[in-house]
């Protein structure tokens, strides 16, 4: 926006609110603030006279502390900040940075690392378990191999050791066979 | 009755779900943290697009060649490096020790630099970003000294993180902070590798392939950013005279070496689980140029945005001097624009000279912000994070990229578990009814437990010096002798046969040659030249100390004697045992010889071909 009487205005009704907040006298009037030396840049020197004590200038450091009391009032009037709407020798306070009761990156550290614990203990318990029932399936099929062997030997009627398979007999007719493959 | 399958039945040895995860493993394992922080920045300071050229020829006479023989080797002899090694022949055991000492080395501190970017991780999710705001002092008049002087960035990296102390010597305590941190890590990698393959085949899916959509995401947001084409201008514009200089070769080999991830073993161990016919040719070249690639991938987006930090700070450079001017002459708001800073400048120069000087205006060069080119953490945890700032959306940002920076390490220190992992349980040391789950829980333990020194105060300049003598050297000397051993010792001819019963057809002569002369020849030149530089530079570090008076530059320091007796031990003890495993199985066999029934190593040697 465009610096022009108005906004000036508007400045100095800002400076005499700030004065009677500050002193509690609803003394000053908007025609106790003076400006001079007004720039292009926009910058210019003030002035808040007591009309009370016959026109004497009221002491900078009271008009830095009313100012610096109602800092925040002034910038939001002109729609700015401590960095754009500068007062000369009133450094801003800073305002500190918002620290959260809980550190965030603990929450979600905890997070993390319940996801992974979790993780973990499943994939041990389906290893303790997937062990579990290879031994048991492990142990079923001997059982079950050992009760072929029973009952083949009684179903068949042939008792096993007839059939020695232990003791391998080379059939004379596959032998022959072989000769024959062999010359190929 | 059924007689079991034929693989099971064999070796009982765990397989790949199927080729393409073998292949990612394999590509997560070459594809790390290098490929981000450290080929960019070797591309910029050495002339750019130039140094593509030593890179690519790197590549063809040492990489691939190399990258198949490991493959190929842990394919054909299904064991791990240890076992693989002791069966080409008992002398070259040592070579499969080195490598496994090594790839405990780096897993130590691996993970510790994976613990800064948890660390980093879960403190993005905070609002606004804790490395953008200085803490305030203790009376609250001020900033903090520390951070004021240096930056916010720089603040939380080295006292919020790391908590640093100014010298080596003082170890200063464990920061509790980075030990919870190191412990999730080490659960998240007992997670992933809790039953080896198995379950890390599994999580390679994300790990690998993850960083690649974050890239692409990087990729597109970054080009948007102002001053991404200045950023990428300057890194991609060829310098061609940069080519003379010797030190831009042996950076490029080392850097092809080191971000293939080979001599770890781990690629060995991975290419064991594989079915015993399977085209290891076409993988190595794959795996290569994917890692390549992705360097070259990675290296668009962080130029996009260190680019765009330098443009933003050159920015800010000059709205500084501007506004003092226009403060100091009164001049209207918005008269003196970025565009029309330097005529402004050169007017008011020839017409108040005193005035301009008495201001003392910073000259603003949008080249010296491009030529501050930093590598390794500093790129991530410093340069990066203070350009997240600067975008919208940071938080968003942030988490993206710590999460990348977290798959990428992670799939690589997969490899490196593997590579410890896997000759462990082949050694007759461990009994077959410990459950696997036990085994990879103790050594994660004994990991953290170990890795817990470098959450100490002094921690990083530990990780340094691991990262600068474990992690560099032996690798070399193992390479080397891997090279020599197969081509001499086992021979070409034979394992040019075991190639041709894997793969189908015998390797052609460019294999040949790399093989027999070129590669190994080009490791001996390599690995001269780093020892030659390696002495000729003193044994220095860069710490960080806020009572230095040229504080915040870092402060050149010596390495006290026994930090010097600690480096030479890591970079020597690898390879150590090389040498000490072929003098005892000489001192073996002369004491066995006396024995006429004794096996020839010629006949062990038949047995393993034929098998």
């Amino acid at each position: 926006y465009a610096w022009d009487a108005n906004e000036e205005y508007l400045f100095k009704a800002m400076v005499a609110f700030a004065m009677r907040r500050y002193s509690s006298k609803s003394t000053t009037q908007i025609s106790n603030v003076l400006l001079c030396n007004v720039t292009d840049r926009v910058s210019f020197w003030f002035v808040v006279t007591d009309s009370a004590k016959n026109v004497t200038t009221v002491p900078g450091s009271e008009v830095e502390a009313a100012i610096r009391m109602n800092r925040n009032r002034i910038n939001g009037a002109f729609l700015l900040n401590d960095k754009t709407l500068q007062f000369l020798k009133i450094s801003s306070t800073i305002s500190p940075p918002v620290e959260p009761s809980t550190p965030v990156w603990l929450i979600v550290f905890g997070v993390v690392l319940c996801l992974t614990v979790a993780g973990i203990i499943f994939l041990i318990v389906q290893g303790i378990q997937r062990r579990k029932k290879k031994n048991k399936e492990s142990s079923d099929t001997e059982n079950l191999e050992e009760k072929c062997e029973v009952t083949v030997t009684i179903e068949n009627g042939i008792p096993c050791e007839t059939l020695d398979l232990k003791a391998g007999h080379i059939n004379g007719v596959y032998a022959a066979d072989d000769e024959r493959f062999a010359s190929l | 009755a059924d007689a079991p399958p034929e693989s099971l039945k064999e070796d009982g040895r765990p397989k790949w779900d199927n080729k393409f995860q073998y292949l990612l493993s394999c590509i997560g394992f070459a594809v790390g943290l290098g490929n981000v922080w450290r080929f960019p920045y070797l591309c910029q300071i050495h002339g750019g697009g130039a140094f593509l050229i030593p890179y690519f020829i790197a590549l063809i006479f040492e990489g691939i060649p190399l990258l198949h023989l490991e493959l190929a080797l842990g394919q054909r002899l299904r064991k791990g490096s240890i076992g693989a090694w002791s069966a080409v022949s008992p002398y070259l055991g040592g070579v499969g020790v080195g490598s496994w000492v090594v790839s405990v080395l780096v897993s130590l501190y691996y993970n510790t630099v994976l613990t800064w970017v948890m660390w980093y991780f879960i403190n993005s999710f905070q609002e606004p970003l804790p490395w953008s705001v200085c803490p305030l002092n203790e009376n609250r008049t001020g900033f903090n000294e520390e951070c004021y002087e240096s930056t916010a960035v720089n603040y939380f990296w080295y006292r919020k993180t790391l908590n640093i102390t100014p010298d080596i010597t003082e170890n200063g305590t464990l920061q509790w902070w980075l030990v919870l941190c190191l412990a999730a890590c080490w659960a998240i990698v007992y997670l992933c590798t809790i039953r080896g393959i198995e379950t890390t085949g599994k999580a390679i899916y994300v790990t690998a392939i993850f960083p690649y959509l974050v890239l692409t995401i990087f990729l597109i947001h970054g080009l948007t950013l102002p001053g991404a084409t200045e950023g990428l201008a300057y890194l991609f514009t060829p310098n061609l005279n940069s080519l003379k200089n010797p030190r831009v070769w042996l950076d490029a080999a080392t850097q092809i070496f080191f971000s293939l991830s080979l001599a770890f073993g781990g690629l060995i161990a991975f290419s064991s689980y594989n079915p015993p016919k399977n085209d290891c040719e076409k993988d190595a070249v794959m795996v290569a140029i994917v890692n390549c690639l992705t360097s070259l991938y990675a290296s668009i987006p962080v130029f996009s945005v260190l680019g765009f930090k330098a443009t933003t700070g050159y920015w800010d450079c000059l709205d500084r001097n501007i506004i003092s001017i226009i403060n100091k002459f009164d001049l209207p708001e918005q008269s003196i624009m970025r565009q029309n800073y330097t005529t402004w400048i050169k007017l008011l120069n020839s017409s108040h000279p005193e005035k301009i000087a008495a201001l003392k205006l910073k000259s603003c060069n949008l080249q010296e912000f491009l030529d501050q080119s930093v590598s390794g953490t500093g790129l991530a945890f410093i340069v990066f994070t203070q350009a997240v700032i600067l975008m919208p959306a940071s938080q968003a940002w942030a988490i993206l990229f710590f999460i990348m920076l977290f798959s990428l390490g992670l799939s690589s220190m997969f490899g490196n578990i593997e590579g410890v992992f896997t000759p462990l349980l082949e050694l007759k040391i461990i009994s077959k009814s410990i459950p696997k789950e036990l085994i990879s829980g103790i050594i994660c333990l004994i990991f953290f437990l170990m890795a817990l020194c470098f959450t100490l105060g002094s921690g990083s300049y530990w990780i340094d010096i691991f990262d600068s003598y474990a992690g560099s050297l032996p690798l070399l000397v193992i390479a080397f002798f891997e090279m020599t051993g197969v081509a001499y010792v086992y021979k070409i001819k034979r394992f040019s046969e075991d190639v041709k019963w894997m793969t189908g057809r015998k390797p052609n002569l460019y294999w040949q040659i790399t093989w027999r002369f070129i590669s190994p020849l080009l490791l001996l030149i390599v690995f001269v030249a780093f020892v030659t530089l390696q002495i000729q530079k003193p044994a220095s570090y860069a710490a960080w100390n806020p009572k230095y008076e040229d504080f915040p530059m870092k402060e050149e320091k010596v390495y006290p004697p026994w930090v010097l007796a600690i480096c030479v031990l890591l970079a020597a003890l690898p390879c150590i045992f090389v040498p000490l495993v072929a003098f005892f199985h000489l001192i073996k066999r002369t004491l066995r010889s006396k024995d006429p029934s004794s096996v020839p190593p010629e006949v062990f040697s038949c047995q393993v071909a034929i098998s």
